[in-house]
């Protein structure tokens, strides 16, 4: 466990090195992220190595990692009372533009390119 | 008597005591999941907030000293996310012949939602500080904050916005999507992770690897996306 953590926090330091020095817009542990996903792929590594045992640990419980900055929502109940229309209707709406832009954006390429799948299958 | 009192309370405004209600609210919401047969509106991340929102306002502590209390917590989120590499290598496989596909909808799915977010609120009244801070609500948290702060919104209230956001993708992305007829499960972890972020992905891996793999690849290419086109959509939209 601990070697597979140690591991994570070291591709986690080596992003934010690399976000800081080439002065990536992107956050460390993303860097970190694709980092680890071009090792993981050019060393083949297996089901069952310590990275993959810590980090599906870490995954089953990546909601409860949210919690702390959530909890910030108790500073700006009165604001988003007052304003509950435009930022109910602006999430919301802008959320299902922005769900159904990429899923159909995505799907009519792959169809385009020859390739369309099914997964669900009927549901 | 009241000295114990005082000892009893300040016992439980203490960091260890507001840890422990952070861990219990989140075991909560997993039991209330599983009793719940994995309900979709039964997400743990927002049975916790409410259950520590709650505890805090009627302990009467700070959020500033419940964040630092709670740093032990909010540190793994770097870690989990570099941890998203992992069903992404498992189903690397599924990346052939979707590479052009996800790049060219991540970044429509980006403008689409920054350009709807701020129009939406500025249609129905939003302040101009709060039109900023719709902007980047997509993004996950610390991209959320760095680029509002960029742009002059409220960084504090963006990452509410995107926790929020991601929660509400947690509980209706799965939904949504077959109401839409999208069903690659590319394509549907792709559409949950661009726009709820890693929230969405939790929702997504619980639901199968692949999409949980797509989302948590969406996550990092949005942050991205969003990163790069808010300053550029900002010189027309403001």
């Amino acid at each position: 466990m601990i070697a597979g953590l140690t591991w994570l926090v070291a591709f986690q330091l080596v992003g934010e090195f690399v976000a800081r020095v080439a002065d990536l817009p992107v956050p460390g542990p993303v860097v970190g992220m694709l980092l680890l996903f071009c090792f993981l792929r050019v060393r083949r590594y297996d089901d069952q190595g310590s990275i993959v045992r810590a980090g599906t640990g870490l995954l089953r419980h990546l909601q409860l990692f949210f919690v702390p900055a959530g909890v910030g929502v108790v500073l700006y109940l009165g604001l988003i009372g007052r304003e509950a229309l435009p930022i109910g209707v602006a999430m919301l709406g802008s959320w299902l533009l922005g769900l159904a832009a990429v899923g159909w954006t995505a799907v009519a390429l792959e169809r385009l390119l020859g390739r369309p799948r099914d997964d669900v299958g009927t549901v | 008597m009241n000295t114990a009192l005082d000892q009893a309370l300040e016992v439980a405004r203490s960091p260890l005591a507001l840890l422990a209600v952070t861990l219990g609210g989140y075991q909560l919401g997993r039991w209330l999941q599983v009793r719940s047969g994995g309900h979709a509106l039964v997400q743990p991340v927002l049975v916790t907030i409410v259950v520590v929102g709650v505890a805090i306002t009627a302990l009467d502590v700070d959020y500033p000293d419940y964040r630092r209390a709670t740093e032990l917590i909010a540190f793994w989120l770097g870690p989990a996310t570099v941890a998203l590499a992992i069903p992404l290598h498992r189903q690397a496989a599924r990346l052939r012949g979707f590479v052009v596909p996800m790049l060219v909808a991540i970044v429509v799915g980006a403008v689409v939602s920054i350009v709807s977010a701020v129009l939406l609120a500025r249609a129905l009244g939003a302040g101009d500080d709060l039109e900023r801070t719709l902007a980047t609500k997509a993004a996950t948290t610390p991209v959320a904050i760095a680029v509002t702060d960029a742009l002059g919104g409220i960084p504090p209230l963006a990452a509410v916005f995107a926790i929020i956001i991601g929660i509400v993708g947690a509980i209706a992305g799965p939904a949504v999507l077959d109401v839409l007829r999208i069903r690659d499960r590319r394509a549907r972890g792709l559409a949950v992770g661009a726009v709820s972020h890693g929230v969405g992905a939790s929702r997504m891996l619980r639901e199968d690897e692949t999409e949980g793999a797509f989302a948590g690849l969406a996550m990092g290419l949005s942050a991205l996306a969003i990163s790069l086109l808010v300053p550029v959509l900002a010189i027309w939209l403001f």
